[in-house]
C-alpha cells in the first residue's frame, strides 16, 4: 500500500499537526487502513453478505413536509462570542472578485 | 483560428417546501430576521439527527421525470466534505454516486437534445455577508498572530442553511450562450409548471454555474473530433440569464485569445464581475477539490417501487411542450401563438377557459388567442368570461355601418306587418324587428343601436 499522505489528509481536515504528531498519526492510520483493507479480501458471494453502508436494515426514514418551531435568535447565538445584528461574526472570507 | 465552444451547465433550484430538507424549520427564509429559522440540525450542532423531507424527495424525482430521466430504485445521501463558514457541519449532505435521477434530456426549439447527466438532492448553505469594519473578535489568550483592529469580517445567517436544493447537471452539449439561455428558460418553465419552485432568479431560487471550454474547429474532422478539451473553466453562482450569456461570451473570447497565442487556458473557477462584464479568477486552492464523499451514516438509504414511480408520474401536469402541441392541434393555433400562450400555466388555463366560454358565442379560439397575444384588451385583471364578453361587444361594434343599414332596410321591407303593428303602438313589434336584424347580422351589432336605427328609418319613411 502506498504511504499514507498525512499532510494532505490533515489539510483537508483543517488540522495543524506537529511533525511528531504527523509521524505518530500516520503510523496509526496506516495500521487502521490495512486492518480495514482486510475486508476487501472477503468474497461476498461466498459468505452471502452484500456490501452495504448501513447495517440497521432501515430504509425510507423520512418525514412529512411540516414545520416545527425553531430556536429563538437569542438561543441560536448564545454560544457565540462574536455576533453582530443577529448574525454570527467570523473573520473575513476571501471572496474577492 | 476558429473555435467551437463546449459548454455544460449546473443549475441549483431551491424547492418551495414549507420546511427545510432535514429539519422542521421553515424554509421560507426570504426577508426574515437572521437566525430565526434555525435549529440544532440546520445549525450543525453535534448529536442532531437529520431526517429527510419526503415532499422534497418526491419533487426532486418529479423534476427528473419531467426531464425524461431514469429514477434510481435504490438511492442514498452522501456527505460532501469541505470547510467553509456557511457550512456548519464541515460537510454538505448531498448525493454522490446514486442520484435520485439520471440520463434525461431537454429538447431545444432547433430539435437539438441537451443531455441531463443527473438530478440530485442536497441542502442549501447558510448566507454569508461580507463587511469591512472595526473588528472586536475575542480570540483565545494563546492567539499569537497579529490582529489589527480594522479587519474585514463576515456575518452568517443560517436561515437558508438546510433549505432543499435540487441540482441539475447537463452534459457538455451546448455550443453557444443562446442555447444555454433557451435551456434555462425551458427548465425554469418546467419547474414552475410542476409548482415545486418559484424559480425566481432575483431571490436566488435558481443559481447557474456554466463550465466552458473551446476546441479548435480544424480538429473536428479528425479522429479525435469528439474528444473534449483537456480543461474547463467554471463560472460560479450567476443569478441572471443575461449575465450567464455575457459570462459565457466573455469566456469564449478570452479562451480563444489564449489559444491563439499558443497557450492553454488554466482549469479554474472564475467569478462573473457584472460591473465590468468580465470573469475573474477566484483565488481557490490549486490542488484539485477532494470532497471525500462517503455515505451519510445518519440517513438510511431511500428506495422507490415501480408503483410509487407511476404514482409520481400521474402527478406530473401537462408540460409546456405537450401543451403547446395540443394547442396547435386542437385550436388551430400557429406555433408562435401556442408558444406564447403556454408561457405559464395561468395564461394557458385562462386561454382554454375563455375558448370554452367563447364557443357558446361563436367566437373562434384563434380570435381569443389573437386578442390575448396582441393585448388589445388588458385581460390580466379579467376573468375569462369577461374577456369573452369584451370580444363579443367589440365584434358587435365592428359591424360596418353600411352593412347594418342594408340589413335594416331589408327587414323593414320584408316584415311589413310588424312595421304596421309597431306604428299602431305595439311595442313588442319593435323587439321582433330588432331580433330579425340581429339574426341577419349573426349576433353582431348593439341591440340598442339597432333599435335606434330602425326608429330613424321608419321616421324617414313616414
Ligand atoms: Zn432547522
Amino acid at each position: 500500500m502506498a504511504k499514507f499522505d498525512i499532510r494532505h489528509t490533515a489539510k483537508l481536515a483543517n488540522l495543524g499537526l506537529s511533525s511528531e504528531e504527523e509521524e505518530k498519526i500516520s503510523r496509526e492510520l496506516e495500521e487502521i487502513l490495512s486492518y480495514v483493507n482486510k475486508l476487501n479480501e472477503v468474497d461476498p458471494d461466498l459468505i452471502g453478505v452484500e456490501p452495504t453502508s448501513h447495517i440497521t436494515g432501515l430504509e425510507n426514514v423520512t418525514r412529512p413536509d411540516e414545520t416545527s418551531p425553531s430556536l429563538t435568535q437569542t438561543e441560536v447565538l448564545q454560544n457565540s462570542k462574536n455576533t453582530h445584528n443577529g448574525m454570527f461574526k467570523v473573520p473575513a472570507i476571501l471572496e474577492d472578485l | 483560428m476558429k473555435y467551437q465552444p463546449v459548454i455544460g451547465l449546473e443549475v441549483h433550484v431551491e424547492l418551495k417546501t414549507k420546511s427545510k430538507m432535514f429539519c422542521g424549520c421553515s424554509a421560507d427564509y426570504f426577508g426574515t430576521e437572521p437566525n430565526t429559522h434555525v435549529c440544532p440540525v440546520c445549525l450543525g450542532l453535534p448529536g442532531a439527527l437529520p431526517v429527510p423531507n419526503r415532499q422534497a424527495i418526491d419533487w426532486c424525482r418529479m423534476i427528473g421525470l419531467a426531464l425524461n430521466c431514469q429514477l434510481a430504485s435504490f438511492s442514498k445521501f452522501d456527505r460532501k466534505n469541505y470547510f467553509y463558514p456557511d457550512l456548519p457541519k464541515g460537510y454538505q449532505i448531498s448525493q454522490y454516486d446514486i442520484p435520485f435521477c439520471d440520463k434525461g434530456e431537454i429538447i431545444l426549439s432547433s430539435d437539438k437534445k441537451i443531455g441531463i447527466t443527473r438530478v440530485h438532492m442536497e441542502e442549501d448553505t447558510a448566507k454569508l455577508m461580507h463587511q469591512l469594519g472595526i473588528s472586536n473578535f475575542h480570540f483565545p489568550k494563546e492567539t499569537t498572530f497579529p490582529i489589527s483592529n480594522k479587519e474585514k469580517y463576515s456575518l452568517i445567517d443560517f436561515n437558508r442553511s438546510g433549505v432543499p436544493l435540487v441540482e441539475i447537471v447537463t452534459e457538455p452539449d451546448f455550443e453557444n450562450s443562446q442555447e444555454v439561455v433557451e435551456y434555462l428558460k425551458k427548465l425554469q418553465q418546467i419547474v414552475r409548471y410542476l409548482d415545486v419552485s418559484n424559480a425566481d432568479m432575483e431571490k436566488g431560487d435558481m443559481r447557474l454555474e456554466p463550465n466552458i471550454s473551446v476546441r479548435e474547429i480544424s480538429n473536428l474532422k479528425s479522429q479525435i473530433s469528439n474528444e473534449l478539451p483537456k480543461y474547463k473553466v467554471e463560472v460560479k453562482n450567476i443569478n441572471s440569464f443575461r449575465f450567464v450569456e455575457k459570462a459565457i461570451n466573455y469566456e469564449i473570447q478570452r479562451q480563444g485569445e489564449l489559444l491563439d497565442k499558443g497557450k492553454t487556458p488554466i482549469q479554474e473557477t472564475r467569478g462573473y464581475d457584472e460591473v465590468h462584464n468580465r470573469t475573474v479568477s477566484q483565488r481557490t486552492k490549486e490542488e484539485a477539490q477532494d470532497y471525500r464523499y462517503f455515505p451519510e451514516p445518519d440517513i438510511p438509504p431511500i428506495r422507490i417501487s415501480e408503483s410509487q414511480i407511476s404514482n409520481l408520474k400521474s402527478q406530473i401536469p401537462e408540460l409546456p411542450t405537450e401543451k403547446k402541441n395540443r394547442f396547435i392541434k386542437d385550436y388551430g393555433l400557429r406555433e408562435d401563438q401556442a408558444f406564447q400562450l403556454v408561457e405559464t400555466r395561468k395564461i394557458a388555463d385562462f386561454f382554454e377557459e375563455a375558448v370554452k366560454i367563447g364557443k357558446k358565442f361563436g367566437i373562434e379560439a384563434t380570435a381569443i388567442a389573437n386578442i390575448m397575444i396582441n393585448k388589445r384588451v388588458d385581460w390580466s385583471r379579467m376573468l375569462p368570461a369577461e374577456l369573452v364578453e369584451a370580444i363579443v361587444k367589440s365584434k358587435r361594434e365592428d359591424l360596418p355601418a353600411m352593412e347594418l343599414e342594408n340589413i335594416i332596410s331589408e327587414i323593414i321591407k320584408k316584415e311589413g306587418s310588424a312595421v304596421t303593428n309597431y306604428k299602431r303602438g305595439k311595442s313588442g313589434s319593435m323587439e321582433f324587428l330588432v331580433g330579425k336584424v340581429m339574426a341577419q347580422t349573426k349576433g353582431k351589432g348593439n341591440p340598442n343601436q339597432i333599435r335606434q336605427k330602425i326608429i330613424e328609418k321608419l321616421g324617414e319613411k313616414s
